[in-house]
């Protein structure tokens, strides 16, 4: 694919020099974590139990920031019909995009790991396979999330467009990401975290080959 | 090779565009040789920036045929795009990276030499502050970079929409210069403007549009003033 | 579009055979053994749960054709489906709930089907409220179409997902699941809700046409081939 180093290269460059507002991004999640606590009440025991839902609860409402900025730098100055025209691969552009888009929210999902540990004492020694779940977490969320958020860049009443339309197609990622956590902190007796990382898998499979495909439809006039 | 023989560098037939109920460009046909200057003149909301967009491609056809260097505007879009290069309205800049990360990123997806960087820069008179954020960059400060990410692009025709704008008089020099340069190389030119005085001076030939169509066309020096026509 | 009466006798067939078929299954089937009563709304619940599924089905085979040939008829197309599938599937999961509510004493179980239709309603319903927000009909119609189909490709791993997350907790059960059918009000109904489907998808799909109509600046006569050539610099 013609142009998706280059393409990267400009991702994670911006991604670098608008790091400020990746900081902002943490901080909401940190609260959201933190609200859930206040909303659910301080017993320990049950806490514990839930807090993969609230980890993946929280970057699920982050990423809709995370993923509707990465085209913000896009639209301000038409910048990604510039790229277009030179031409480029809209193809390229999305991977590099929905890449970056994963590395932002594995690196938010990481940090807010010991939030959980912290507030809703959830701690697991298998951090390896945690950080996996993470990663194949943040890819399903990222592969249709790049693809919507550069479509409601383009239309109006965005803010409110794109956790609409994302939401409910990546109930797969979160079942199955809250699922594969808990097993991984509470302990997986019947060997289930197979099952759940062999659909997440498949969710990714699928979604990034389709929005990859779908993609040039969606940006061009 | 006779003039028959030669490939126009456009060659559009009713091209339009519509925008909800309005046809913005209606039926525009034009052919234009390779190398001739072409100013494009009307009021505004006559059609100047939306036919340009289309003919580069940037924004799509809804009627109507055209040919950009012998390629199709629907069918062949990527072929087109490595014949024309567009200075619009948008600058197509990231604003949170420098102007000279700006250029780089343009470079490499064109896979031009590292050199034409700084070349473009000193050329455009911004190599002093090529590492400060565009942000900062006053409106002519960005023209003259949109200007360098378009020569950039080595086009074989060049789409200008009202590129005086925003520039000093300095800038008006170096655009009448790079004009200049452009022509010697045998690039097409479609000048959108409002200076009518620069423009005939400039260009060979002239098209005057109204209500998205075509209500002149001829030498730019013989083109009137508006409402004298 | 075509401007002809016939959705509309389909409309009205539907309407019959739905009558028809309710009335049976409410009045005159014989009761389930176990559920009484109760068991009955699966004459409506099963033909609506194949209904809204075709519905959204045919929405996938309007989406990829619109993007494939283009222009915006079956853009409209897609408009209509889109709408009463998602019409369709709100009443399944309304139904489901008024089964649920005094068979298992909750309004919602979980049931894997009605949960991923429940899932659907959102996605295809946001591709509706999406369509509000765009106002270049050629952007909406590409736009509906692609998330259309990345909806409609979601659907078996939502599927699944749902299924598993659920599977360890309680028995799965249904109406249809649970009851022995009595085969001929279903069917009777299953006809109708299909003939009221299709005739309100193309009458739907003519409304949307129509404001596609109204939006959109009629086409230009053809052009007249240029006389402005400017190596002479010739008036048009």
């Amino acid at each position: 694919m013609k142009g998706l180093w280059a393409a990267l290269r400009k991702d994670l460059l911006l991604q670098w020099r608008t790091r400020a507002q990746a900081a902002a991004v943490y901080a909401f999640g940190a609260s959201a974590l933190l609200l859930f606590s206040f909303a659910v009440g301080p017993q320990a025991s049950l806490l514990r139990e839930q807090a993969a839902g609230f980890l993946w609860l929280g970057l699920m409402l982050s990423s809709t920031l995370t993923l509707a900025e990465s085209f913000q730098a896009e639209a301000e100055q038409h910048a990604l019909e510039g790229l277009l025209l030179l031409p480029a691969s809209p193809r390229a552009l999305y991977y590099a995009k929905a890449l970056a888009n994963t590395t932002a929210l594995f690196l938010l999902g990481t940090g807010l790991l010991p939030m959980m540990v912290i507030l809703y004492d959830a701690a697991t020694p298998r951090v390896p396979p945690l950080l996996g779940i993470v990663l194949l977490g943040s890819a399903g969320l990222s592969a249709p999330g790049t693809l919507y958020a550069a479509m409601t860049a383009q239309a109006r009443a965005r803010q409110t467009l794109l956790p609409l339309l994302l939401f409910p197609l990546v109930v797969p990622v979160l079942l199955a990401s809250v699922k594969a956590t808990s097993l991984i902190i509470h302990g997986d007796p019947m060997g289930q975290l197979g099952s759940w990382t062999l659909l997440l898998t498949c969710f990714n499979v699928i979604h990034w080959s389709l929005c990859g495909l779908l993609f040039e439809r969606v940006v061009e006039d | 090779m006779s003039p028959q023989d030669e490939v126009p560098a456009i060659d559009a037939s009713g091209v339009a565009r519509r925008f909800g109920r309005r046809w913005a460009v209606a039926g525009v046909s034009l052919r234009v040789r390779p190398g001739t200057r072409l100013m494009v003149t009307g009021r505004n909301g006559s059609g100047k920036s939306t036919l340009l967009r289309v003919l580069a491609t940037a924004s799509r056809l809804d009627q109507g045929e055209a040919r950009i260097a012998g390629f199709d505007l629907r069918t062949e879009r990527n072929a087109v795009r490595r014949q024309v290069a567009l200075l619009g309205h948008h600058s197509y800049q990231y604003e949170a990276l420098t102007a000279r990360e700006n250029l780089e990123i343009s470079r490499r997806f064109l896979g031009a030499p590292a050199d034409r960087v700084e070349a473009l820069l000193s050329e455009v008179g911004l190599l002093a502050r090529a590492d400060e954020p565009v942000l900062v960059f006053s409106a002519g400060m960005r023209k003259r970079l949109a200007l360098a990410r378009a020569l950039l692009q080595d086009a074989r025709v060049l789409l200008l929409d009202e590129p005086y704008g925003e520039l000093d008089p300095a800038g008006f020099a170096l655009l009448d210069r790079v004009l200049g340069e452009q022509q010697r190389r045998g690039v097409t030119v479609l000048l959108a403007t409002h200076l009518l005085d620069h423009g005939r001076a400039l260009c060979d030939e002239a098209i005057a549009l109204e209500e998205g169509r075509v209500i002149w066309s001829g030498p730019a020096r013989d083109l009137p003033d508006p409402g004298t026509a | 579009m075509p401007r002809g009466k016939l959705p509309y006798y389909s409309v009205a067939l539907g309407a019959l055979l739905l009558l028809w078929g309710s009335t049976w299954g409410l009045f005159f089937a014989p009761a389930e053994t176990y559920m009484g009563d109760v068991q009955r709304i699966m004459y409506v619940h099963v033909p609506t749960a194949w209904n809204g599924m075709l519905a959204l089905t045919i929405a996938f085979f309007f989406a990829v054709l619109s993007l494939w040939k283009g222009g915006l008829d079956w853009d409209a197309r897609l408009e209509g489906a889109l709408e009463v599938g998602v019409v369709l599937c709100t009443l399944l999961c309304m139904q489901g709930a008024i089964w649920a509510k005094p068979t298992w004493g909750v309004w919602w179980d979980w049931d894997p089907r009605l949960t991923t239709t429940a899932v659907l309603v959102f996605a295809f319903g946001g591709i509706l409220a999406l369509r509000q927000f765009v106002d270049d009909p050629v952007k909406r119609a590409t736009w509906s179409a692609v998330a259309a189909i990345i909806a409609f490709a979601d659907v078996p791993i939502v599927y699944f997902s749902v299924r598993w997350w659920n599977s360890l907790h309680q028995v799965q059960s249904t109406p249809a699941t649970v009851s022995r059918a009595f085969h001929w009000p279903l069917r009777i109904n299953a006809f109708g809700i299909l003939f009221l489907m299709s005739g309100l998808i193309a009458v739907r799909a003519r409304l949307a046409a129509l404001r596609r109509e109204d939006e959109l600046a009629p086409p230009l006569p053809a052009a007249v081939p240029h006389g402005a050539s400017l190596a002479q610099g010739v008036r048009p």
